[in-house]
């Protein structure tokens, strides 16, 4: 098979690019479940608040990645280096799942229970921490898996603005018209993608209380 | 016993009407005293408004107008948290964490109340012996438990920080009636020893006679009568006889009156 020959001829160069890959997906996630989590718990105590976060959130997925990009390239300080600016686009886009997911995940906590601790006379932040948080666990990383599975295939086309990842081999590749070189990078970004769908998926169910 | 009656920790409501938020009414006009240490069982179908009149007391709810009292303090005055912290709350089957265990179910209050650990550990010990649960149930899970346990841990996690003040929402209405009949027991017999200021939900009659110091009488959001379980199964008040059959009132002998019977 050509598409094995040339990634063993070019394993480090591989490896190197996987690195890259996963650097960004990595970072973002992280960004975007620091900000989308606390979005989404805000949302859920100030219902005024929910129509409009997630409407922006909405709003953002619809925009197309490179148009993304695109836009993102005037910001001063973000623009100067392709990885910044693919680190925020991907983040933006990654926003999305992790609130959306927050929200319905301790909106879906039975109210009995709620009323309950409420009852007891727990705090609300008691009730956060104690009864929301861990009976939605497994429902946000449901949307931590989403956001991190989207974020690799999307990272493939921060090449076209030199960040690097394995969009490389396939943009490589299309301006060569060399299959090979195309499947060098999407072979292992679907590979990232099964294995993180995989672990989170693994994780999500060790979460979730019965 | 010329001493004035005490009236710590007594419930009083004053002219408490409660709508929601759409303005439809759900109780009118209700004045009602609960004295320390009885045991009054709010008794109505469905929908008549108990359960809002319990909340009001813990402030799960606040009045529309009027003001409802906990040991002489109207309950908006009160700081909820510590107002609840006084008050234990018994709801039916669901109440219990699920992702807690036993343990942890029975020793949340004085968990959030920051006890340190060994005494949370001694008093779980305690309680789970004044309930009549074995010890090796501590690290399970509610899910695991039978109906009449998890119904045996909710009362103790009420009982936990030894409030003055007991809530009970139809707390034995999802157990089977053999279960039923011995929690009751225990239930009676734990009050005799421990004198809480209970109000008790239900709209089961009889385990409204079996239990009660003083029955209220709800309807539609009106309180009809407030009357000793003797009273009350003789009540001329329309709506109480009506009540009454129901349950086919031949039948029925208020418990205090079988032993006055026989002795």
């Amino acid at each position: 098979m050509n598409v094995l020959h040339f990634i063993l001829q070019n394993r480090s160069e591989v490896i190197e690019f996987t690195f890259e890959h996963l650097w960004l997906v990595a970072v973002s996630t992280f960004l975007a479940v620091l900000i989308g989590i606390p979005l989404g718990i805000l949302i859920t105590r100030h219902p005024l608040l929910n129509k409009p976060v997630l409407g922006v959130a909405n709003a953002i997925q619809t925009i197309p990645s490179l148009a993304l990009f695109g836009f993102l390239l005037p910001a001063p300080w973000i623009g100067e280096r392709a990885d910044r600016l693919v680190i925020l686009a991907l983040t933006l886009y990654a926003l999305l799942p992790l609130i959306r997911n927050t929200y319905a995940g301790i909106k879906g906590v039975d109210p009995a229970v709620i009323e309950a601790g409420r009852g007891m006379g727990m705090t609300s932040r008691q009730l956060l921490w104690q009864v929301e948080l861990p009976l939605s666990l497994g429902v946000i990383i449901a949307g931590v898996r989403v956001a991190t599975v989207l974020s690799i295939g999307l990272t493939t086309i921060a090449a076209a603005i030199g960040a690097g990842g394995l969009g490389q081999y396939i943009f490589r590749g299309l301006a060569m018209v060399n299959n090979s070189v195309i499947l060098a990078g999407a072979i292992p970004a679907a590979f990232l993608a099964l294995f993180a769908d995989a672990t989170l998926g693994w994780l999500e169910k060790r979460l979730t209380p019965p | 016993m010329n001493s004035p009656p005490d009236t710590r920790f007594a419930i009083e409501f004053r002219n408490v009407s409660y709508r929601l938020a759409s303005n439809v009414p759900l109780l009118f006009d209700l004045n009602l005293q609960i004295h320390p240490g009885e045991t009054l069982v709010l008794l109505g179908r469905s929908g008549s408004g108990k359960t809002t009149t319990l909340k009001l007391i813990n402030r799960l709810l606040a009045p529309s107008e009027g003001s409802v009292l906990v040991d002489n303090r109207a309950t908006v005055s009160w700081d909820p948290i510590r107002l609840r912290r006084l008050v234990g709350y018994v709801i039916q089957d669901v109440g219990l964490f699920p992702h807690f265990t036993v343990e942890r179910n029975i020793g949340l209050v004085p968990q959030i109340e920051d006890w340190p650990a060994d005494r949370i550990r001694q008093r779980v010990q305690e309680l789970l012996q004044l309930v009549g649960l074995s010890p090796h149930l501590l690290s399970r899970y509610p899910r695991e438990l039978s109906g009449g346990q998890r119904q045996r841990v909710g009362v103790a996690r009420a009982l936990a920080a030894d409030p003055p003040i007991l809530l009970m929402d139809e707390p034995f209405g999802a157990l089977d009636p053999i279960t039923r009949a011995e929690l009751q027991r225990e239930f009676l017999e734990l009050q005799q020893r421990l004198q809480k200021t209970v109000v008790f939900v239900t709209h089961d009659l009889r385990e409204a006679l079996r239990l009660a110091s003083r029955i209220a009488f709800i309807d539609a959001g009106r309180l009809i009568t407030v009357e000793t379980p003797d009273q009350f199964v003789n009540s001329i008040e329309p709506q109480v006889a009506a009540y009454v059959d129901a349950f086919g009132a031949g039948r029925l002998v208020p418990e205090n009156q079988k032993t006055r019977g026989t002795s």
